[in-house]
């Protein structure tokens, strides 16, 4: 490549160069269009996700509300970075909470030395994960399939355990790292507000705007989180298109063909490992810029396994997959969680009291405290049924819808041949 | 000398629980080749065999004494167990006295059952899928499992009490000539790391000395050429594999009065075990077990004070930094073949 460029005249490198500046921000065709909708939704996702008025009885499935936006972007970015490791490089890694729970405490201890400002803490959070994941990857990626899943997920109770109990100095142990008043504080300045912030405007600036019946609810800490994972999604595109996530996915189809080519597959993983590792240190930032509270929780093996879940649920590998999956995941955590036998009863009402109490009384186990049930078999169906997650269904479903369209075309042009003679 | 086997004692019970669970595991991924992590789900069904046994030993029916009251002076109601009444009232009462090892009963066949459903309904369609759908979809169901004996059982750990004989603790020191007081141990316990000891002789014998298992023993090393001699093998993993739920089932039966079980039981245990798994070599049954004690030995050392003192928490990451090490050092474990797991 770079002999090329030095010996070929300009000509080459002008078209090569036209080549890479084709499209918006190096994007192509469907890709723009991917980054377009995403963007969309994001940004009008107050409206989006409030399609029911405040006041009517279906309001309980409105999820425009900020604490529930702020989780799935979040999310959507942990998911996003996890999809980085499992979905190109095929290593299914059950320890990747740490580094979550890693970001979050590097954050909070950003507010607690410097001050409230999210931006050096998101910045540590970043680099913390990053020098974590180097870590633990340098080691679990000297073996691959299920000894780099327990190997991973070692690393990860080690960590949890250790967060527990003997690092209490650095993660306050059970009760969970949080800012006292007694902290430093060194930046504080006396107007800054003593929350987080992003230079001066809270997290929890919220403008509430009603029109009609509806009310739709903008948050400052929505639009931070949203726009983060928006350049998080970009970058994550560009990691697909380019050689290196090519190289990552040649590491999926056939590792040992790599090896007898004579490329050492283990800088590539390493590097994707902390990719992954940084955005899930990311995601763990964020969600202590949301709430300024870190907790050893975050970093067991059960948020691990959600993760997984989440990609899995929207389709490892693909780009939208992630962040459809954490959404998902998110909301029917939030909404199912809330319907109870009351509001079973009220959706039945309309049936004969005895077909009423026994639709409720089959439906009770999977709503409510119940709903892991439901996420559980949702998880299973979609393995057994949808390898490819939810973005394998949506194809599965295009395409049937296209054969349709292809065959009444046939149909057509048949009856017109008809016609002719 | 005494502390040292005291410690190794404290271990035996852990351990044992680890090498049961951890024998199954192997059991499956040599029979069927398949990573099963619904396995500590299976170990939580076994334990709650035991619960259910006990209620239905409970179950009473009520009657008003008049010749008694209570103590807002109304008659006295008495809750009279049904084997109470069937049975007399001293047999009746050791039965319930008993209902823990009586579950063993219980648990046999219904792990049996839960097994060949398990595996003729959704294993068996896993075969030649990638081992990370594999434990995808048995994560999946471990979920699943979990919340459904939720459900029903709800999230606090039951306490199910081990017959009376059993209660307590032994002066076992003085069986082996050390001073009396020193080495205290529950006799539950003892029970529990002599069951699991039987358990893992079944299951070796079976393998070796039986031609069922000799034919499984073919199976594992070469299923086609097996399959390929008119055997149908498939039918004897199946078994197999009912034959390791059982093994976690009854770990999970006899474990019940060390630890009340609650619904998440399995997994606390399945993840250790996974490292016990892969520690011991993975497919290797003697590693397996071999790892289990090891493992339960070196946890109960490790959370000395002694130990603790010269490294903080060690307790906690013993397990795990064991596994890595070993990992590390040794990659297919302490017993493992080659050409197990390695693509």
């Amino acid at each position: 490549m770079t002999d090329q460029t030095t010996h070929t005249p300009a000509g080459a490198t002008t078209t090569r160069k036209t080549r890479e500046t084709s499209g918006i921000l190096g994007l192509k065709g469907r890709d723009i269009t991917l980054m377009v909708i995403v963007l969309i939704l994001t940004m009008a996702a107050p409206i989006l996700l409030n399609p029911f008025p405040a006041d009517s009885s279906l309001a309980q499935f409105n999820a425009g509300y900020p604490d529930l936006m702020q989780r799935f972007v979040i999310f959507g970015i942990f998911a996003i970075g996890f999809n980085i490791l499992f979905g190109l490089t095929g290593y299914l890694s059950f320890g990747h909470a740490a580094f979550l729970g890693v970001g979050s405490y590097a954050t909070v201890w950003m507010f607690k030395l410097l001050n409230y400002n999210i931006l050096p803490g998101l910045v540590l959070s970043v680099i913390v994960a990053a020098l974590f994941s180097v870590l633990i990857g340098y080691i679990s990626l000297r073996r691959s399939g299920i000894y780099f899943s327990i190997l991973t997920l070692a690393f990860a109770q080690m960590s949890f355990a250790l967060a527990y109990s003997v690092l209490t100095p650095i993660t306050n142990g059970e009760t969970g790292l949080q800012v006292y008043t007694s902290d430093p504080q060194y930046l504080q300045s006396a107007g800054a507000p003593d929350m987080p912030h992003l230079f001066g405007v809270t997290m929890r600036a919220t403008e509430t705007i009603e029109i009609g019946a509806w009310s739709f609810t903008f948050n400052f800490g929505y639009y931070v989180c949203a726009i983060i994972m928006l350049a998080a999604f970009y970058m994550a595109i560009r990691i697909f298109r380019s050689p290196f996530g090519m190289m990552l996915r040649a590491v999926k189809s056939n590792q040992q063909r790599l090896n007898y080519t004579g490329v050492n597959p283990r800088p590539y993983t390493l590097a994707a490992f902390v990719i992954s590792g940084m955005y899930a240190g990311l995601a763990g930032g964020l969600m202590a810029s949301m709430d300024p509270l870190a907790g050893a929780e975050r970093m067991q093996w059960t948020a691990s396994g959600e993760v997984v879940l989440m990609t899995i649920l929207g389709g490892a590998g693909t780009l939208i997959g992630p962040v459809l999956g954490a959404g998902l995941i998110k909301y029917f955590e939030n909404i199912f969680s809330k319907i109870n036998d009351g509001v079973l009863h009220q959706w039945f009402a309309f049936m004969p009291d005895g077909i009423e109490d026994l639709l409720v009384t089959i439906v009770h186990p999977f709503v409510g405290k119940g709903w892991h049930l439901t996420l559980g078999l949702m998880f299973m169906l979609v393995v057994i049924f949808l390898p490819g997650g939810l973005v394998e269904g949506g194809q599965r479903i295009a395409t049937v819808f296209r054969r349709d369209r292809k065959a009444t075309n046939v149909e057509d042009a048949a009856a017109k041949k008809r016609n002719a003679k | 000398m005494e502390a040292i086997f005291l410690q190794i004692l404290n271990g035996l019970d852990k351990g044992s629980a680890y090498a049961l669970i951890a024998l199954g595991l192997t059991l499956i991924f040599g029979t069927l080749g398949v990573v099963n992590f619904a396995h500590g789900a299976l170990f939580m069904i076994g334990a709650f065999c035991a619960v259910t046994l006990q209620r239905i030993f409970n179950a009473s029916f009520t009657t008003i004494d008049e010749s008694r009251t209570d103590f807002l002076g109304n008659p006295m109601q008495v809750q009279t167990p049904y084997v109470e009444a069937w049975f007399g009232p001293e047999i009746g009462a050791s039965i319930i006295d008993w209902s823990v090892p009586l579950a063993i009963l219980l648990a046999i066949p219904v792990m049996l059952l839960v097994g060949f459903i398990m595996e003729r309904g959704l294993i068996k369609h896993f075969y030649k899928r990638p081992h990370a759908d594999q434990i995808l979809v048995t994560f999946g169901l471990a979920i699943v499992l979990q919340e459904v004996i939720k459900y029903f059982y709800g999230a606090n750990p039951i306490p199910t009490p081990a017959p009376d004989v059993f209660r307590g603790s032994m002066d076992f020191g003085v069986l082996l000539g050390f001073d009396p007081n020193v080495v205290i141990y529950p006799i539950w316990r003892l029970v529990y790391f002599i069951f699991s000891l039987s358990i893992i002789a079944a299951v070796f014998g079976f393998l070796q000395f039986t031609t069922f298992g000799m034919v499984v023993r073919a199976g594992m090393a070469d299923r086609e050429t097996v399959g390929i001699l008119g055997i149908d093998i498939d039918k004897r993993f199946t078994i197999m594999f009912g034959i390791a739920a059982a093994v976690a089932g009854l770990a999970g039966v006899m474990y019940t009065p060390i630890n009340p079980p609650n619904y998440h039981m399995g997994m606390d245990f399945l993840v250790l075990s996974f490292v016990v798994v892969v520690v011991g070599g993975m497919g290797s049954l003697p590693g397996a077990v071999l790892a289990g004690f090891l493992l339960g030995i070196l946890e109960s050392f490790a959370s000395t004070t002694w130990a603790i003192g010269l490294v903080p928490g060690i307790n906690q990451i013993i397990i795990y930094l064991v596994a890595i090490v070993v990992l590390l050092t040794r990659p297919r474990g302490l017993m493992g073949r080659k050409g197990v797991m390695e693509e």
